[in-house]
């Protein structure tokens, strides 16, 4: 699917691009979703009454739902050779195995009540399920040509989440106070500006391993670290961290930026952020905890970091990957999980 | 204002450590040029005048982000005083900040400050006039979280959450805590804009804080619409008007 703007997907005849990722969770929802609609739609034509309706959706869903269910199974396990196939091999491929798997329904299931008053031949079901699939196929299509310029416009969302210019003329306003006092702590902390800068300026449309995205964190806090002093401490729980998870880029340091931002500098004594990297249940599990010493001052900028690596979380992961946050306690916590994968989906 | 050959006296005020060394080099370099001493250092908006209260100052070097009583707030208790001292800005970068200070004329350095840009700052504040309290207040985009009681040369902070109510009297405005009472000199208008979460007016002369109301009573002699707010604490009763009389319902 084009969410994965990637050199890869561009070279593989565009079938990755237009075909959707059918085991991806967005994708199974949405066609289970499309597909109740249209047995209601049918239903609603073959009932007499509206009280006959929920029967026939009944006979409907009898046929419809285990179809749905075996068709989605099969074309995720199938995916990989679909998508070798290009666009129009694999729409024909699809379009047999419907047929196939209609024909089997249709000859060897006990007779369906479906047949009883108004008799539907084996032509008639098999151009309805065929009729089912266009739509659907048409759908998301569509969407992800509608997703395509988004993609594009990810890279500069993720420029936009990109570093306060606050913190820029701050670190080098410390830098230049290093310089004559103390030299090789300088030159560090150029270097870290460096790499921080590197990474904002890449392409950053296609995943990035979690390690990288760690080590990018902790340079930015060691930057922070120089202008903050002793009011910034951190603590790292990395140890049960997957480092070759896959992640979109500049995902941790904008959030750790808020959490110095709001939570550390606005305190005279500063304060702890705490950031747990783990993987659960094939879910990869980043936590941040930093105070929250309220007054609700500067709520603006937070609202807008967060609100971009939501987006991109969507864009990249869809209905897989979740990002909530919440304030107790006098403490401000944001939790993302999103699936542990080690490659770029196709 | 500083008569020329004069040491000028200086504060430096922000919350981080590297960037007051970086302003202590700095005036080192303009010392040749501009004669100065620096007399303390201070990390907040609170030991600002701290030090304003104990010390001569002729001018602050002030940092607009930071923590409790931001440079800001400061600068608006400051500029109450008698003879106060000059104000310099420092700030890295607030895009709302610096297009209120724009907008009336405040000045400011930005950071990283050039020697060259700081010298001739501290240069006009020989010659220019003081920031004005009503520049401060209109380039403020929030409330203060304090009020400023001037006695004896003195600037004494009444934090906002203490106040019980406030009343205005000929040209002071009465701030009423469980303590004591204070003279500030304000006008009751502009504390009600701006603290217009915080207070709500039950009489032409009276804003009682939201939080200090402990109930309602019927008064009717002393009060025209008959209604009289009880504080909290204190236990001491104002009259409501009748213009206020809504007040009465919406709090019961």
């Amino acid at each position: 699917m084009a969410k994965w703007g990637t050199v890869a997907s561009i070279n593989q005849t565009g079938a990755a691009i237009r075909l959707p990722n059918f085991c991806n969770l967005g994708v199974m929802l949405r066609s289970l979703l499309a597909v109740n609609v249209l047995l209601v739609a049918g239903a609603m034509i073959r009932a007499p009454s509206i009280e006959g309706l929920w029967y026939e959706f009944l006979l409907f869903a009898a046929l419809g739902e285990p179809l749905l269910i075996l068709s989605l199974v099969a074309l995720c396990i199938a995916r990989p050779w679909l998508h070798a196939m290009g666009y129009l091999g694999a729409i024909a491929l699809l379009a047999l195995f419907e047929l196939g798997v209609t024909w089997v329904f249709f000859h060897f299931t006990p007779d369906l009540a479906l047949f009883e008053h108004h008799p539907m031949s084996y032509s008639q079901v098999a151009f309805l399920v065929l009729f089912v699939t266009a739509v659907l196929l048409a759908y998301f299509d569509l969407r992800a040509r509608a997703l395509a310029p988004a993609i594009a416009e990810a890279r500069i969302q993720a420029l936009q989440a990109r570093i306060r210019p606050h913190f820029l003329y701050n670190s080098i306003n410390a830098v230049l106070s290093l310089i004559r006092s103390e030299p090789r702590r300088a030159e560090r902390a150029l270097e870290d500006l460096a790499d921080l800068f590197r990474v904002l300026m890449a392409d950053n449309r296609t995943l990035a391993p979690v390690s990288k995205e760690v080590e990018l964190a902790k340079q930015y806090l060691a930057l922070e670290s120089l202008r903050l002093g002793e009011r910034l401490r951190v603590t790292w729980r990395t140890e049960t961290m997957p480092g070759d998870a896959l992640v979109p880029p500049l995902i941790l340091q904008p959030l750790v930026e808020n959490a110095v931002y709001h939570g550390i500098e606005p305190s005279e004594a500063g304060g702890e952020i705490e950031i747990d990297v783990a993987l659960h249940a094939k879910q990869l599990v980043m936590e941040l905890k930093n105070p929250f010493p309220g007054g609700g001052r500067h709520s603006s900028g937070n609202r807008m970091a967060i609100v971009n690596i939501r987006e991109r979380l969507q864009l990249h992961f869809d209905a897989e990957a979740s990002m909530r946050s919440e304030v107790k306690d006098g403490t401000y916590k944001v939790t993302i999980r999103l699936p542990y994968i080690t490659e770029a989906p196709a | 204002m500083l008569v020329e050959k004069d040491v000028a006296r200086i504060l430096i005020a922000d919350d981080e450590a590297p960037a007051r060394a970086r302003l202590r080099d700095l005036l080192d370099e303009c010392r040749e040029s501009f004669p100065l001493a620096i007399v303390d250092e201070a990390r907040n908006g609170r030991e600002v005048l701290d030090v304003l209260n104990r010390e001569k100052v002729d001018i602050v070097l002030l940092d607009i982000r930071m923590p409790e009583i931001d440079g800001m707030e400061a600068a608006r208790h400051i500029a109450g005083m008698e003879n106060p001292p000059a104000i310099i800005f420092t700030t890295a970068f607030d895009s709302y900040a610096l297009k209120a200070f724009e907008v009336n004329a405040i000045d400011y350095l930005l950071k990283p400050i050039r020697a060259e840009r700081l010298l001739g700052a501290l240069s006009k504040t020989r010659a220019g006039p003081r920031v004005t309290r009503e520049a401060l207040e209109a380039a403020a985009n929030q409330p203060r979280r304090h009020l400023s009681v001037h006695e004896r040369g003195k600037i004494i902070l009444v934090p906002l959450a203490d106040i019980l109510y406030l009343r205005a009297e000929l040209k002071y405005v009465t701030v009423r805590t469980a303590q004591r009472e204070h003279l500030v000199e304000e006008s009751l208008t502009h504390l009600e804009e701006e603290f217009a979460d915080v207070f709500v007016r039950v009489h032409r002369n009276c804003l009682v804080a939201r939080t200090a109301i402990a109930g309602f009573e019927r008064n009717a002699e002393e009060s025209e619409s008959g209604w009289a707010v009880i504080i909290k604490g204190t236990g001491e009763k104002l009259p409501v008007s009748r213009r206020q009389h809504h007040v009465v319902k919406q709090f019961r």
